[in-house]
């Protein structure tokens, strides 16, 4: 079993020393998300096109530990970016990945970038 | 302390009970009360509603928990046997003894039995009490076939309506020559009659019943005119009797037809610690049969008792609006015009059942009364200008012709009416207190009038002016009342509908952009997803990620994130060949298969991006989508019917088929689940379901609104015996009615539980048409059922949409998290 929550840490935007070249743009849908595969990690990417934004967290929901956060739907809360678990609707921000309609514990989030056509993913290592 | 005791614990008697603590001190008075019945008070005034799925503790006025928290002590189950007046102790069926300082009567009225032979006859049953209503059920579920109801007066036809909601054949037996004669005058009358004939209910007038006949168990009546009529049952419904017999027996006078005789301080004339109220008083030869006189009179007393001053009881005015059957009927002041000279005003309208009937008086200035049957709307203003003597329009026949030739209705508004003007008659809540709780204290919803004025809780008749008064007053406030969906749209989902028609909006990004704010959520997103599909029932996966996940990938997500399969199986009905497809499908991608509640078989524990080839096989072998991801129909469940059952009197498995068909892929607001009984045994559970059809020997009997789930409901029948065509257009109309009202997420049962008028409006509505949008619902559904197309088969052909199945974007694996183990044979989520 990989679906261990202490494999994904929120990335500092500092130490990042691998840029992933996850997937070309084309295969992320608008105001969507989708998985990728980063060593035995999981992680959700989203096109957050209305707002022009990028985000990625672990695919993992930490409220019952389901691959599915890629699968869930974005939006706001006032400002803030959020993606609902499909599985009980838990909302977590997409900036900070604290859980912003209950108590359980926060994302790890990462850093995305997209350079020609291409999204890449920033990690620690 | 003051020791009070109370006889009876009926409607009247819990009213004396709520009045006098909410007046005084629980410690100024020490108040026991005997009640006869085994439950405490409950609302008679809807005892009918118990038929159609209400249960007794539905009825009640208040638990028992209530008289704890009062500190009244409450003796259910005691019927009180005599009263000591010189003691001043009343004494139970028990022997105990209990001493009073003040008694009041509220022992009610039993039901009046004509003194007909054979009326001790098994089958014969009278119609007051809970108890009563069950020995009902109990006997007419079991024994008969067609009842006849004794009395075609108020009470007679609340009975007809219950039997009727039984399934019986139902007769209406009335010795006047017309229906509600107390009420009605012979036109009105004449339209009750002609429409509850075309429910089905039969009607016989003039008819005075010499005999019932039969061994032992009634088989039919005989009347005086030589005529005779075979009935498995007869519910007496006649009248009442004032239960004066303790009165009696304490040397308390009582009136030649019953009742205890009271001054208008309610107090009997020869003991003034002793109170009658309800329907067992009777002031001045009258006893008061309705709710609201009863109420003032218990109100009345509490104040008296509480040494506050009283306006003396002088009477009171006995109009009344009730739906009856689903017909509006309302008289009021003096229906017949006799009182004074009189002019009346007229208008009939036999085609759409209609009667409608004014009396002025003389010098054309005032309002004196009338009879409304067909449509009662106007009821409650025409009542007010009765009651608070407002003048006349100058065309007083624009009060129940409304508007004509592009004139607004003159004086017929709520606003119209003086602040002291009387709104709820059984609350006494007058317009100025409504409007001030309104203005002052912030109040805006119906519900909340109703629980700080009591308005609306008695009889319930005064809900539609409450409701006018509510949205007048918010709107002259400048304040809108609204339902919204989330912080990114300021409009109910109604609203939301109607924008997305008249915008000819296709999307949800064009949505947001022109009418909301923000970037969406999880709530807007399926939400208006649904509506957009339940309008322009475009492919739903064109627009992916607003769908939530399971009508994203057309399929149910389950535990470990892989998904299950339901392909349709319409009515329940499968081919041995079709089966052993499912079964090869199911062995091939190694999944758990179980047969699910709706009568098909689930396919569990696929990964998402085995999806597609899976539905290319099911979709070679004949299957199409069984929608069970989305919120829409679900399945038509059937019982095999009269092709096969020894029972069955109509071929439900073809119906349901046909049904299942005819509405698969409609989206709603939520799930939809239907089902097709084949006869009254109901195996198919249709009561249980959003629409259920059950058949009978004429045709098909149409339940709606029924819920399984945590908040198991009844279904409730919307009509009886109606032909194949006719039920599909009403289910066509109620569901299209439901998809355009109802907000996010509202099963149908949770749906029309909020409705306002319920049961009754739907009915107006889906039946009657009331709205006239009866053909614009069916229009849409037709539209619907044209554009249906399978979800799967249109991705399974489509390259770019079968793409998007697959968990990872840069690989081509499954997710490898995803793993299972073995139970009783086949696989289930790893734990």
């Amino acid at each position: 079993m990989t679906t261990k929550l202490e494999m994904y840490k929120t990335a500092d935007n500092s130490k990042i020393t691998t840029w992933f070249k996850a997937a070309p743009v084309s295969a992320l849908p608008e105001n969507g998300g989708a998985c990728i595969k980063y060593k035995d990690l999981q992680i959700a990417i989203y096109n957050f096109s209305r707002r022009n934004e990028w985000y990625a967290c672990q695919n993992l929901c930490p409220h019952k530990m389901q691959m599915a956060l890629s699968r869930g739907m974005i939006g706001s809360e006032g400002d803030e970016p959020k993606v609902a678990c499909p599985f009980h609707k838990k909302t977590f921000s997409l900036r900070s990945g604290q859980n912003l309609n209950g108590d359980c514990a926060a994302i790890a989030t990462y850093p995305v970038k997209v350079e020609e056509g291409y999204v890449y993913v920033g990690f620690e290592d | 302390m003051t020791r009070i005791v109370v006889i009876g614990n009926g409607m009247v008697g819990y009213k004396f009970c709520e009045k006098l603590r909410a007046s005084a001190p629980a410690s100024d008075f020490k108040v026991t009360v005997f009640g006869e019945e085994p439950w405490p008070a409950y609302d008679r005034v809807h005892l009918s509603a118990y038929f159609s799925g209400a249960t007794a503790d539905d009825l009640l006025l208040a638990p028992r928990s209530w008289y704890e928290e009062k500190d009244i002590d409450l003796r259910t189950n005691e019927l009180i046997v005599a009263i000591d007046r010189d003691q001043k102790t009343v004494r139970s069926h028990t022997g105990v003894e209990t001493s009073y300082d003040k008694l009041v009567l509220a022992t009610g009225s039993g039901a009046f039995v004509p003194p007909v032979n054979g009326v001790e006859k098994k089958g014969v049953f009278v119609y007051r009490s809970l108890e009563d209503l069950d020995a009902i059920i109990d006997f007419g579920k079991k024994n008969a076939k067609s009842a006849a109801v004794m009395g075609g007066g108020l009470l007679g036809l609340e009975a007809a309506k219950a039997v009727m909601d039984m399934g019986l054949d139902t007769h209406v037996i009335e010795f006047a020559p017309r229906l509600m004669p107390r009420q009605l005058d012979e036109a009105g009358a004449a339209i009750l009659k002609a429409k509850l004939e075309a429910l089905g209910i039969a009607i016989h007038l003039s008819k005075n019943t010499k005999q019932i006949t039969g061994n032992g168990k009634l088989t039919g009546l005989d009347f005086a005119d030589g005529s005779r009529l075979a009935v498995d049952m007869l519910v007496i419904s006649a009248g009442i009797r004032p239960r004066d017999e303790l009165a009696k027996g304490c040397g308390l006078s009582t009136a030649p037809r019953g009742g205890v005789v009271v001054n208008e301080f309610l107090q009997s004339r020869e003991d003034k610690d002793i109170f009658a109220i309800g329907e067992v008083a009777s002031y001045q030869e009258m006893v008061y049969g309705l709710v609201a006189p009863g109420y003032e009179m218990a109100s009345q007393v509490a104040n008296q008792l509480c040494g506050k001053e009283v306006r003396p009881f002088l009477g009171f005015d006995m109009s009344t609006k009730l739906k009856l059957i689903g017909v509006d009927v309302a008289s009021f002041g003096d229906p017949f015009g006799e009182a004074e000279p009189s002019t009346s005003i007229v208008y009939e309208n036999k085609t759409r059942g209609i009667y409608k009937r004014i009396n002025v008086a003389r010098d054309g200035k005032r309002l004196l009364g009338g009879v409304l049957v067909g449509d009662a709307a106007a009821y409650g203003i025409l009542l007010q200008m009765i009651q608070n003597k407002m003048p006349l329009p100058p065309d007083p026949e624009d009060l129940i012709l409304g508007a004509r030739g592009g004139k607004e209705p003159v004086g017929a508004g709520v606003e119209s009416l003086p602040d002291e003007a009387q709104i709820c008659s059984c609350e006494n809540v007058t317009k100025g207190a409504i409007s001030n709780l309104i203005e002052r204290d912030g109040i805006s919803k119906v519900d909340e009038i109703k629980s700080c004025t009591g308005a609306g809780t008695g009889c319930g008749g005064c809900i539609p002016m409450v409701n006018d008064l509510l949205k007048q007053q918010l709107k002259a406030m400048g304040k809108q009342v609204k339902n919204v969906l989330c912080e990114h749209f300021d409009f109910s989902r109604q609203e939301l509908l109607d924008l997305v028609k008249v915008k000819k909006i296709k999307t949800y990004d064009e949505l947001l952009n022109r009418v909301g704010k923000g970037d969406g959520c999880e709530v807007c997103k399926p939400a208006v997803a649904s509506i957009l599909a339940s309008t322009w029932n475009e492919l739903i996966v064109k627009q992916d990620s607003i769908q939530d996940t399971n009508d994203r990938y057309l399929a149910n997500i389950q535990k470990g994130g892989t998904y299950s399969v339901v392909p349709r199986i319409p009515g329940g009905e499968i081919t041995p060949e079709k089966l052993i497809v499912i079964g090869e499908v199911a062995k091939k991608y190694k999944l758990y298969t179980k047969v699910t509640g709706g009568q098909r078989i689930d396919l569990f524990g696929a990964r998402v991006d085995q999806l597609p080839d899976i539905w290319e096989e099911l979709i070679h072998a004949g299957f199409e989508s069984g929608h069970a991801y989305g919120k829409s129909l679900r399945t038509v469940k059937s019982c095999v019917g009269s092709t096969w059952c020894r029972y069955g009197v109509q071929d439900a498995v073809s119906f349901a088929i046909q049904v299942e068909e005819r509405y698969r892929g409609l989206r709603s607001p939520h799930k939809l689940k239907g089902a097709v009984s084949g006869c009254i045994r109901e195996c198919a559970e249709a009561q249980s379901k959003d629409f259920g059809i059950i058949a009978t020997e004429k045709g098909w009997n149409l339940y709606v609104c029924g819920n399984g789930g945590s908040k198991p409901q009844h279904a409730k029948l919307l009509v009886t015996d109606v032909d194949s065509a006719t039920c599909l257009k009403y289910i066509d109309r109620f569901l299209m009615f439901y998809i355009r009202t109802a907000e996010p997420l509202t099963r149908t049962a949770t749906w029309l539980n909020k409705l306002e008028g319920g049961l009754d409006y739907l009915r107006d509505v889906v039946v009657n048409d009331s709205l006239e949008i009866g053909e614009e619902l069916e229009r849409e559904m037709a539209f619907m059922i044209q554009t249906y197309a399978c979800e799967w088969k249109e991705v399974v052909n489509n390259p770019e949409l079968r793409a998007k199945f697959r968990h990872f974007v840069n690989d081509t694996n499954g997710d490898p998290t995803v793993s299972f183990q073995e139970m009783r044979g086949q696989k289930i989520p790893a734990s």
